[in-house]
């Protein structure tokens, strides 16, 4: 386009001393992220090829560390636990805040209560939220048993149960988070041109007919980023699993519980837990760069 | 050069400069300069919140730096904690003067992570006399040693004497046996209202920590040295029983209530509440049932582990970080001989303490030998302000069973044994055999570090 070259002429660099302010302020933004992103990422992957003990030199061992991983059984327990949490939490955390997001968009009366009911829960600091739910889940005199005891329900075991416990993670999680997805969607939703809608009407389209063809596509971009972000922040699960059932459960044990555990409660081995941590550096990578590629092509 | 590249070139630089600086900076103190005053971090100070012990610590500190000028001890709260452990030395944080559990010295001396004090124990009078499978907790495989013994317990079994004496039971004279035990549980529990008969851990590698004791308590062990190495020895049929007893008692009888993945709180709590007829606790539960949680000494008896044919011994202590200099080591020893390790000062402590309402006489067993071993014991008899009579079956029935200590890597077991103990108290069709196979590969891996 004609235009291109005039903006290129006006942007014609300048000399370093006529930007030193701006420097002055990119430093200060380099100079944070240096320290507390780059250099730890830095550290944890030379981590992941050493045995320190933060006394003597770090020793390089290779592969070693990575060796040990692909050896120890609770490896493949954690990766299918953290996959099996993260197919759950997309199932219950994915599509319930888009449904609740549709309810919401549809109510014409107590919006605003509403939207407040649904993000409270974000709200309120994450070990607080467990601890609540830990006390819902008591099988003793727990919410959830009281009210299923009343009612003549069977009762449930919930997290003390290997059948019920990755669930019950699920729930809590799954009610922790939704209300940041369900506002995203609400506020995607109110951009979907009302045309479209009155169209379809005059087309007679039914319900179910305007959210398949409406609703669904005008929010395809929405979704599929908030389908990757929820699948980078499940898989990095941690304080369900910590605080509800503990670092020694095989039942409820995930990629992050167990480099919790390699550093901090069983092996106290730096290395290790940093090699496990480059691993799911790199599953995450991969979904994150998918997250990239994505929104580039929209903007 | 072009411009971009060059102003990345600059902003890495002065990150990397800034980080060099940074990292430079949580460096460890230098040791001080010859003839000037020592000032040695140790942790151990207690919290606000308990006010009467934590005055008692700092009247001690300042008539210790009165008596050692050359010394300043900087006090900080808190444990060692082996979550922070690594952090903090990395990050030179950690205290000079540190204090450990028994579970925690074999792994820091493995790692090089602690100072050897074997030439500097001369600054330890009484270090003579501290009971010698108790300073072998302290000492290498190298024979030398690297820190201090301060407290010892052993395992009894803790219960509730208005429980007892509710279902019929003789709060004088507790179960003696495991099958004894298991019908005390079924008589408490069937009291109703929630109440559990027997209680155990399985989180937070609490479980290990009670199979441990439980299976110490069959004559069994959880690892033994096999020349120069270490094996895992639970999986034995003294293992199931451990196993296939609390299954039973869970499943079958239902005298260990609902709740379980309890950790180390939640027994002290249900016991304080009285919903909990026995469970296995060394006699200083005692002091935080009545304390944090409300409980009355008057309320709670102690008897010995059933069967009794072994009884975990545990305690508490102190290391040095191995980056503190011979200067710093010799003033931390000082102090662990005016506070901690000192059998003149022991009659002062329990005077202080029966004073100000801190327990007195509770049991435990003494960590001296010879005249050390009489002055705690004369000044316990004469200081005492628990109800001693409460705890006559744990004092008669432990003289004869034997104290055995944690094994090597305590806690890394522990936790790989809580699953065993989770599995039994959380599902009905747990298979023990293979429950105690797969927990024994794992401890055999760890036990080929040690």
């Amino acid at each position: 386009m004609a235009i291109q070259p005039a903006l290129r002429r006006h942007r014609r660099p300048r000399s370093v001393s006529d930007n030193l302010v701006a420097y002055a302020f990119l430093a200060g933004g380099l100079v944070c992220f240096a320290l507390f992103s780059w250099y730890p990422l830095v550290r944890g992957v030379l981590l992941s090829f050493q045995q320190v003990n933060f006394v003597t030199d770090p020793e390089w061992v290779g592969l070693d560390n990575f060796e040990t991983l692909f050896a120890d059984p609770l490896f493949w327990t954690a990766w299918r636990n953290t996959l099996l949490f993260t197919g759950l939490a997309l199932v219950f955390g994915y599509l319930l805040p888009l449904l609740i997001a549709v309810l919401l968009n549809e109510l014409r009366h107590f919006r605003g209560f509403f939207r407040v009911a649904v993000y409270l829960p974000v709200m309120l600091p994450p070990i607080v939220s467990v601890l609540l739910w830990q006390y819902f889940y008591d099988p003793g005199n727990g919410l959830f048993n009281t009210v299923l005891r009343g009612l003549h329900l069977p009762e449930s075991a919930w997290t003390q149960s290997p059948r019920t416990a990755m669930i019950s993670l699920v729930l809590v999680a799954t009610w922790s988070n939704m209300g940041a997805a369900t506002l995203i969607y609400l506020a995607a939703l109110q951009n979907v041109p009302g045309e479209l809608y009155e169209a379809a009407e005059l087309e007679g389209a039914s319900l179910w007919q305007r959210l398949r063809h409406v609703t669904l596509p005008q929010l395809r971009f929405v979704m599929i980023v908030l389908l990757l972000l929820q699948i980078v922040a499940t898989m990095q699960v941690f304080i369900e699993p910590y605080q509800l059932t503990g670092t020694t459960n095989p039942d409820t044990i995930t990629v992050m519980v167990l480099i919790y555990r390699y550093a901090f409660t069983v092996n106290h081995d730096f290395g290790l837990a940093a090699a496990m941590t480059v691993l799911l550096f790199v599953v995450l990578g991969m979904f994150s760069a998918a997250y990239l590629w994505l929104t580039r092509e929209r903007t | 050069m072009n411009r971009s590249t060059l102003s990345r070139a600059v902003g890495v630089l002065l990150a990397g400069v800034l980080g060099l600086s940074v990292v430079a900076g949580c460096s460890q103190d230098p040791e001080p300069a010859a003839g000037g005053p020592v000032t040695i971090t140790v942790n151990g100070l207690p919290p606000g919140t308990e006010a009467v012990d934590r005055k008692k610590f700092l009247d001690d500190k300042a008539e210790f730096e009165a008596a050692n000028p050359d010394i300043k001890i900087d006090a900080r709260e808190g444990y060692m904690d082996p979550k922070t452990f690594a952090t903090k030395l990395a990050g030179g944080q950690l205290e000079d003067l540190f204090y450990v559990y028994f579970t925690d010295p074999a792994n820091l001396i493995a790692r090089k992570q602690v100072a050897e004090i074997t030439p500097y124990l001369d600054q330890v009078p009484a270090a003579g006399q501290i009971r010698p499978e108790l300073m072998k907790v302290f000492t290498g495989q190298d024979g030398k040693v690297y820190g201090l013994p301060w407290r010892n317990y052993s395992m009894g079994l803790l219960y509730s004497k208005a429980l007892f004496t509710k279902a019929g039971l003789d709060p004088a004279n507790p179960p003696k046996t495991w099958a004894e035990l298991r019908t005390a549980a079924q008589k408490i529990a069937a009291l109703g209202e929630g109440t559990a008969g027997y209680g155990d851990y399985s989180k937070s590698n609490t479980g290990g920590w009670h199979f441990t004791a439980e299976l110490y308590s069959l004559g069994g062990d959880v690892a033994v040295k096999d020349g120069d190495t270490w094996k895992a020895a639970f999986n034995t049929d003294k293992g199931k029983q451990v196993l296939r007893q609390l299954h039973d008692m869970r499943w079958t009888d239902n005298s260990m209530g609902e709740r379980q993945q309890l950790e180390y709180a939640d027994l002290l709590q249900l016991m304080a509440a009285g919903k909990l007829g026995m469970y296995l606790a060394t006699g200083d539960n005692l002091k935080a049932i009545v304390n944090q949680y409300k409980g009355d000494y008057n309320d709670y008896n102690l008897g010995p582990m059933p069967d009794g044919r072994g009884t975990l011994a545990g305690g508490d202590g102190f290391m040095f970080n191995a980056k503190a200099g011979p200067e710093k080591i010799r003033a931390g020893l000082r102090w662990l001989a005016f506070k901690y390790n000192n059998p003149d000062r022991i009659e002062h402590d329990y005077q202080y303490d029966a004073a100000n309402k801190n327990p007195v006489g509770l049991p435990e067993p003494n960590i001296w030998t010879g005249e050390a071993a009489k002055k705690q014991q004369a000044a316990a008899t004469k200081l005492a302000n628990v109800p001693v009579a409460n705890y006559k079956p744990f004092a008669e029935g432990s003289a004869d069973i034997p104290l055995k200590l944690e094994p090597p890597s305590a806690q890394q077991i522990y936790a790989v044994l809580d699953t065993a103990m989770l599995k039994v108290l959380t599902e009905r069709d747990a298979n023990i055999d293979a429950l105690l196979a797969d927990a024994e590969k794992q401890v055999n891996s760890i036990l080929a570090a040690v």
